[in-house]
């Protein structure tokens, strides 16, 4: 479909160039991440990866466990990928792609434990706090997955409990609480288009992969979710080089938090 | 009592902190920010473009089809369901209907021009604020137009008529409130957008209104130099 446009981007790449003058595992710049954009919200942060902005909020309420785990509180994370940010996104229900994004930032945070679930409990077997994670992008310019993952986190971190009587949620009053994090999972993805690896791409790179793997990794560069996605295969020689890239520039962005 | 001085401290014919900005979105075809006190709207157009499906299509002109949401994070009290409300769809209905009147789409026989308008945050006047950005965003789209739409909430607080009701005179307690959106094309003066929730007598609205035109042209300012900051470097 965009045969021209990826032979274009593979001779570029065997120049070891990319279209907009990047290095191969160079994010775009600036990447401004902002916390507490939203006052609505109990938690918020705007991340913008170049063209790309994202805005991820935070609300929180009360809830009934599920019964197999009576003293631990949820995350829900929701992902609409908005008609305003992109001419191919189009109104209705979260499809596919939204599902996808959405479930890959709440494994980031889930198995890497980043929030601690049982913290979220308020009264076993009754009472507990839901965190509902909500992602909007505003444009998309490529690599939602990365944006949404940091901006996902940051916005956990800028996260106050509203006040509680145990009965209603004032969301009018926040407490100075803070919801606690205790990891910081960063997921990277890796592109692979012909033979090369790299890492944020654009929306022209993005019509043309062939595959990607989108790695979260925590501080010590322990692994905590993988998702392999795009229409050709990977060998294990690919997903070790890929691993190595992922680890890495998730290192350089959690220093941006 | 009597409402004699305003809750935030406005004169009663002063709008909240007013903030505006094109071009925001680089992907679509035109876009702006408008932001009023809390309440905060992004508005994007894209288009003109094929109207799918088929049976949609006008062969004498383009429709123009709008869609306003709120991000679920953009109330201040329970998160807001994603998926649009019957609330939501009369917003999107009214404001189309407040903006068509400034467009000319009979040069776009089949195409639809599609406006998005997405509230990150919202505190009363919301559907004001995403008229004021979509009517911008038209513009940045290059669309023809005859004029710009200006939009802001008017209303009467106990016995004061006042402009750009915030959350607390929307709920006020002690007297009773009207709370009436109005859109104008400030060229000509004209009313594009008018609803209300509850009592006012005649003279009085008619009095609002006339207020409400005041304000509406110092957020046509507002508007126009925001569209002209966007291209200040264009020599022609």
């Amino acid at each position: 479909m965009y045969r021209e446009l990826r032979d274009h981007i593979i001779s570029l790449l065997n120049a070891g160039m990319r279209l907009d003058g990047r290095k191969f595992t160079e994010y775009r710049k600036p990447i401004e991440i902002e916390k507490g954009v939203i006052k609505t919200a109990e938690g918020s942060a705007r991340v913008k990866i170049g063209e790309t902005d994202i805005i991820v909020g935070v609300k929180l309420e009360v809830g009934e466990p599920y019964p197999d785990t009576p003293d631990e509180g949820t995350i829900i994370v929701g992902a609409e990928l908005l008609p305003l940010s992109n001419p191919d996104f189009e109104l209705g229900p979260p499809g596919i792609q939204a599902i996808e994004l959405a479930r890959v930032v709440d494994r980031g945070i889930r198995e890497s434990k980043a929030l601690d679930f049982k913290k979220l409990c308020i009264e076993p077997g009754k009472k507990i706090w839901m965190v509902i994670i909500d992602i909007c992008p505003i444009n998309d310019a490529g690599n939602l997955f990365d944006a949404s993952s940091l901006a996902a986190l940051a916005a956990l971190s800028s996260t106050r409990y509203p006040a509680f009587d145990g009965e209603k949620v004032d969301y009018k009053t926040k407490t100075d609480k803070k919801l606690e994090l205790e990891k910081t999972p960063i997921a990277v993805t890796v592109i692979k288009i012909g033979d090369k690896f790299i890492v944020d791409p654009d929306t022209e790179e993005e019509k043309v992969i062939d595959s990607r793997l989108t790695v979260s990794s925590i501080e010590d560069g322990t692994l905590c979710a993988l998702q392999k996605g795009g229409d050709y295969p990977l060998t294990t020689e690919d997903i070790d080089k890929m691993l190595d890239i992922g680890i890495e520039k998730g290192k350089e962005l959690r220093k941006r938090l | 009592m009597a409402y004699t001085k305003r809750i935030d401290g406005r004169g009663f014919d002063e709008t909240r902190k007013i903030e505006a900005k094109v071009g925001v979105i680089p992907r679509a075809d035109g876009s702006a920010m408008f932001r009023i006190g809390n309440t905060w709207a992004y508005a994007a157009v894209y288009g003109p473009r094929n109207l799918h499906p088929k049976f949609l299509q006008d062969p004498q002109k383009g429709i123009l089809r709008c869609n306003y949401n709120m991000m679920p994070f953009s109330s201040s009290g329970e998160r807001v369901r994603p998926g649009g409300s019957r609330r939501s769809k009369e917003i999107s209905l009214v404001t189309g209907k407040a903006l068509l009147p400034v467009l000319n789409l009979e040069e776009y026989p089949n195409s639809v021009v599609d406006v998005f308008i997405e509230l990150p945050q919202t505190e009363a006047g919301s559907r004001c604020a995403g008229i004021c950005a979509a009517s911008m965003a038209l513009a940045d789209a290059g669309l023809e137009m005859k004029d710009l739409v200006c939009a802001v909430s008017a209303g009467k607080v106990d016995d004061k008529l006042v402009v750009d009701l915030d959350y607390a005179e929307e709920s006020y307690k002690e007297g009773s409130v009207a709370d009436i959106p109005i859109a104008i094309m400030p060229g000509s003066g004209k009313i594009t957008l008018l609803q209300m929730d509850g009592e006012i007598k005649k003279d009085e609205l008619i009095k609002l209104i006339e207020m409400t035109k005041k304000v509406l042209n110092d957020i046509y300012e507002i508007q126009k130099k925001a569209l002209k900051e966007k291209y200040h470097e264009v020599e022609v």
